[in-house]
């Protein structure tokens, strides 16, 4: 048998690990050679650690030899940079951060270099968090794998790049509005946003703490399942971490198969994600993608979810308020940028939060400040959390009539470089579907169903009820097995 | 013009948790600049709070103390504002819905003896940290100026107790004060230590002419760290806003600074550049919610509390209700006078010597009645032999005294002192008619009507018989020997 392509899926790189076919330094080796090779055109890496990453893999190799690998282990990862990781740069996509060496590491990342992955770099995004398409990066925006002159998303734009141009086979992410879910589909790649709670937020920069979800990017459902067990679980450093038995994401997908999988799944289409300003393409590829589920077993049902056309709104009251809060700590007097020369203390604030932050950060603060305020409270984030409650309500009746909810994840598929940046209300726009899922705190992903007419990736987003990880992945895997839109590379990062 | 002054306090308490309220670094006092300043305490990128249930249990015990309402749910809150020893730009505390609502206290006020002073609330929250505004200089320069941050008090567990507007002066203000401050010593909650900061006071003082049923506006002076300065920045104030009234002016609703230097306060913020907080939920923090269970085994474990036991402490010894005050003011006290009544010392007599003798003896040692060397069963033990005779109420202040300086238990004092009382009606019998023999000049005074020359010759039968003579013995041979 032929050695495996170092490109290919988690899932059976962990098996040739274990049959070793493979050793973890040849694959870590290959992917530093193909990131070097890439991430010119990418910009999807931010750091990368070269010598640790090496050193893991000669670890993890020993290991191997000696039975003590588990399936993750000398597999190669790249965090968000958002998250923290002890002894490398923690930049947030931020000049604030620029200098920023993290002194611990979060949860997630602890909880898979537990599992023995190895970190190979952290990835570009949005500054802290707050945009749709990689370009409010200080460090510059992430290039669309499958097209340099588009936007790969965002704002977990680096690990959705680096993934689909398989520099490296999982990439963590964190989703606030979308931030997973929207450059998965924009670049071609599975993502999933789990249950509000599942992973720990410990180390994870807050940008909205109540919607702020950390995630996994990979090939294949099946791949995200495995990332996803290895990195859930409680955390009694995070108050808002659920203490639940854990739980292997994989199982539904590792249980027999049928030749109807997903016979008895009740997939609920909402009334109100029809139209929506759905770009023609994208509406053809989920219709062909909903004929295929109905193949694998499924019935499609109508169902209503009359409030969340309020979800775009309510977030931006909701993550902003909490933002301009949670960013207050970037001040200038412990770490990170301090303005060189000032007059006095409201100089030096004022000099260094206007000189570290960019435009779209310092547009949230003043909108995050202003819902805050004496007088403005009630009107905006009293009655934005009001509205919350009603979206959360809509989709728990809509449960009652259907196990998954599925449609297209973005409106369109991903677009130029600079074509939204001037207006935010239509980039925020982006984000219309996927909101609702961070608000009510359920879990999503998308992956991909299929290309538009300039040969860019769309995606599928499956949304399903608090915990339903494994039905959702399965889902996707079923489909997955029946179609190959997954295994498509880009054409520049084939070879 | 009669004014009436209206007083409100707001006191930080800090709870005498081990480790703060959202980290786990020691709330120990007096280390090194930020050595005590965890991660989450100095608000790294990324770090979150975690609740300390122990800050928790002793605020339920305050509700508890109080009577007041122990909210089942409750909710953290971010105060938000810049300030460089407040590491997250937010102070964690509770807005909305604290965790203590309503109670009371019961004061005995200078001029409207017991009163009951309602409370507001009761919130937890975090404390910042310090700014030290210094020359600092490395060798050899003359240094300049400079703000140092000590994060160690950053988020250190506080009770803010926050008192209706129900104290009328000063003096009640420093009643209430006080016994506050007896009562979270008293349930274990805080260590009430005011030097170090432990226990602090923020006043509400306005003031309204007699009758009035309007309040006037007020003014908040902040950060009063002592009873002294609070009686002294209350009546400042009151000056100050009485005269300022008198003059035709009016009072402005302001944050006030009391300078201990100069005695008086000053202005530090109007209410109109007054902050705007942004107070909103702590979305990293869950509401706090408090079971049944948990508050029935915080009750559980609660002590008769000092008001119940004033009470008892009048009923069933007829003490003196002030007495009765001044012994409930701390737990140890109350506890020794109980062992003394329980070793079998009459409670008026138990009350006299612990508010006098010993109160007066530990306050020259400067010591706690925790660590006084006399134990309640050797005091009992001396006190059983004024009692009995064997020593006088005078000679047994010199044994007292002895037996502090750890000269052993008040029998072996006596022996070794020979202070033992002369009763024997023939000694004494003697000792006056030597005293009457050798004074005839002031015999005679007597006998010309002077009532001062009889103290004199009381005295000096006394000093004859070197203080041990039974003074009513004394009296009785004097009277029966002068005719």
């Amino acid at each position: 048998m032929s050695p495996p392509m170092i490109t290919a899926p988690l899932t059976e790189l962990s098996q040739a690990l274990a049959a070793k076919r493979l050793s973890s330094v040849e694959l870590v080796e290959g992917l530093l050679a193909r990131i070097d090779r890439g991430n010119g055109r990418l910009n999807a890496f931010l750091t990368i650690d070269r010598e640790r990453a090496l050193d893991a893999a000669r670890s993890a190799d020993v290991q191997r030899s000696r039975g003590t690998a588990g399936p993750l282990t000398g597999i190669p990862i790249a965090h968000k940079d958002v998250l923290m990781t002890e002894g490398l740069k923690t930049t947030c996509g931020s000049r604030m951060l620029e200098k920023f060496i993290a002194p611990y590491s979060a949860f997630v990342v602890e909880q898979l270099a537990s599992g023995g992955m190895v970190l190979m770099g952290k990835t570009n995004m949005d500054e802290f968090a707050m945009g749709s398409s990689n370009e409010n990066s200080f460090f510059g925006p992430v290039t669309n794998p499958w097209n340099a002159d588009y936007v790969a998303g965002g704002s977990s734009g680096g690990s959705a790049a680096a993934v689909a141009a398989r520099l490296v086979p999982a990439a963590t992410g964190t989703d606030t509005g979308g931030s997973i879910r929207q450059p998965a589909a924009l670049s071609g790649v599975c993502g999933i946003k789990p249950t509000y709670g599942v992973c720990s937020r410990y180390g994870l920069v807050a940008f909205a703490s109540s919607l702020d979800t950390p995630g996994v990017f990979g090939q294949t459902a099946a791949d995200c399942a495995m990332l996803l067990t290895a990195m859930a679980g409680h955390d009694a450093r995070d108050s808002t971490s659920l203490d639940r038995p854990g739980e292997d994401y994989a199982r539904d997908i590792d249980a027999a198969v049928t030749s109807k999988p997903l016979a008895g799944l009740r997939i609920g289409l909402p009334r109100e994600y029809a139209g929506e300003g759905t770009d023609a393409a994208v509406a053809r590829a989920i219709e062909t993608a909903l004929a295929e589920f109905r193949r694998l077993g499924a019935v499609t049902v109508d169902i209503s979810l009359p409030n969340v056309h309020l979800s775009v709104p309510v977030y931006y009251v909701i993550a902003s308020a909490e933002a301009s809060s949670n960013l207050s700590r970037f001040d200038g007097v412990r770490y990170g940028h301090r303005a060189a020369s000032y007059s006095d203390l409201d100089d030096m604030y004022c000099k260094t939060r206007a000189e570290g932050f960019g435009a779209e950060v310092k547009r949230r603060i003043l909108v995050g400040t202003y819902v805050l305020s004496h007088g403005y409270y009630d009107a905006y984030y009293l009655k934005a959390q009001q509205v919350r409650r009603l979206i959360a309500d809509d989709f728990r009746r809509a449960y009652d009539d259907c196990d998954l909810i599925v449609g297209p994840t973005s409106p369109t598929a991903a677009f130029r470089l600079g074509e939204k940046s001037d207006d935010p209300v239509k980039m925020y726009l982006n984000d219309i579907f996927t909101i609702a899922g961070n608000l009510t705190g359920a879990p999503a992903m998308s992956i991909p169903c299929g290309f538009d007419e300039r040969g860019l990736p769309i995606g599928l987003q499956i949304q399903g009820d608090h915990f339903a990880e494994a039905r959702i992945l399965n889902a996707a895997h079923r489909f997955q097995q029946v179609t190959d839109w997954h295994r498509r590379v880009p054409p520049e990062f084939a070879a | 013009m009669t004014w009436e002054v209206v007083i409100g306090l707001e006191t930080h308490a800090q709870l005498s948790t081990a480790s703060k309220i959202f980290s786990s670094a020691s709330t120990a006092f007096g280390a090194a600049p930020n050595t005590q300043a965890s991660a989450v305490d100095i608000a790294l990128p990324g770090v979150l709070p975690v609740l300390n249930r122990g800050a928790v249990e002793r605020a339920v015990r305050f509700g508890l103390a109080v009577g007041a309402t122990i909210n089942r749910k409750s909710v953290f809150a971010r105060k938000n504002y810049f300030y460089p020893d407040l590491p997250k730009g937010y102070q964690i505390s509770q807005y909305e819905i604290p965790v203590v609502q309503g109670g009371s206290i019961a004061i005995v006020s200078p001029t409207r003896s017991e009163i009951r002073i309602a409370l507001t609330r009761a919130h937890l929250e975090e404390d910042a940290g310090k700014s030290l505004h210094e020359r600092i200089a490395s060798p050899g320069t003359a240094g300049h100026e400079m703000t140092g941050i000590d994060l160690n008090r950053a988020g250190m567990p506080l009770l803010e107790i926050v008192s209706e507007p129900d104290l009328r002066s000063a003096a009640e203000a420093i009643a209430y004060a006080k016994t506050l401050h007896a009562l979270v010593r008293w349930i274990g909650i805080c260590d009430g230590n005011m030097q170090e900061g432990s226990f602090r006071f923020d006043a509400n003082v306005s003031v309204r002419r007699q009758g009035e049923a309007k309040l006037g506006t007020r003014c908040e002076i902040k950060n009063l760290n002592s009873f002294r300065f609070l009686q002294q920045a209350i009546d400042f104030e009151v000056r100050r806003q009485t005269e300022l009234i008198e003059d035709g002016g009016t009072v402005v609703q302001e944050t006030r600074l009391y300078d201990p230097d100069r005695a008086e306060t000053r202005s530090m913020r109007s209410k109109e550049d007054a902050q705007d907080y942004r107070y909103f939920p702590d979305p990293d923090l869950p509401p706090l919610s408090i079971d049944e269970a948990w508050i029935e085994r915080i009750r559980a474990g609660m002590p008769e509390l000092p008001e119940a036991m004033r009470t008892r402490l009048v009923r069933e010894y007829a003490l003196p209700a002030p007495e009765a005050a001044m012994l409930v003011s701390q737990r140890e006290m109350a506890s020794y006078f109980e062992r003394l009544v329980a070793a079998g010392v009459e409670p008026r007599l138990a009350g006299n010597w612990l508010l006098g003798e010993v109160s007066a003896a530990l306050n020259k040692s400067e010591i706690d009645i925790a660590d006084a060397p006399v134990s309640s069963a050797s005091l009992a033990g001396m006190l059983k032999r004024i009692v009995d005779g064997t020593i006088s109420g005078k000679l047994a202040k010199q044994v007292f005294e002895a037996m502090w300086a750890g000269e052993g238990d008040a029998d072996a004092i006596i022996a070794a002192r020979g202070l033992r009382q002369i009763s024997d009606a023939g000694a004494i019998e003697k000792i006056v008619a030597d005293v009457l023999a050798a004074n005839a000049a002031i015999v005679a005074e007597y006998k010309a009507g002077k009532d001062k020359a009889y103290q004199s010759l009381v005295g000096k039968a006394m000093a004859a018989s070197r203080g041990k003579a039974n003074p009513i013995e004394v009296n009785a041979a004097l009277k029966k020997m002068l005719g």
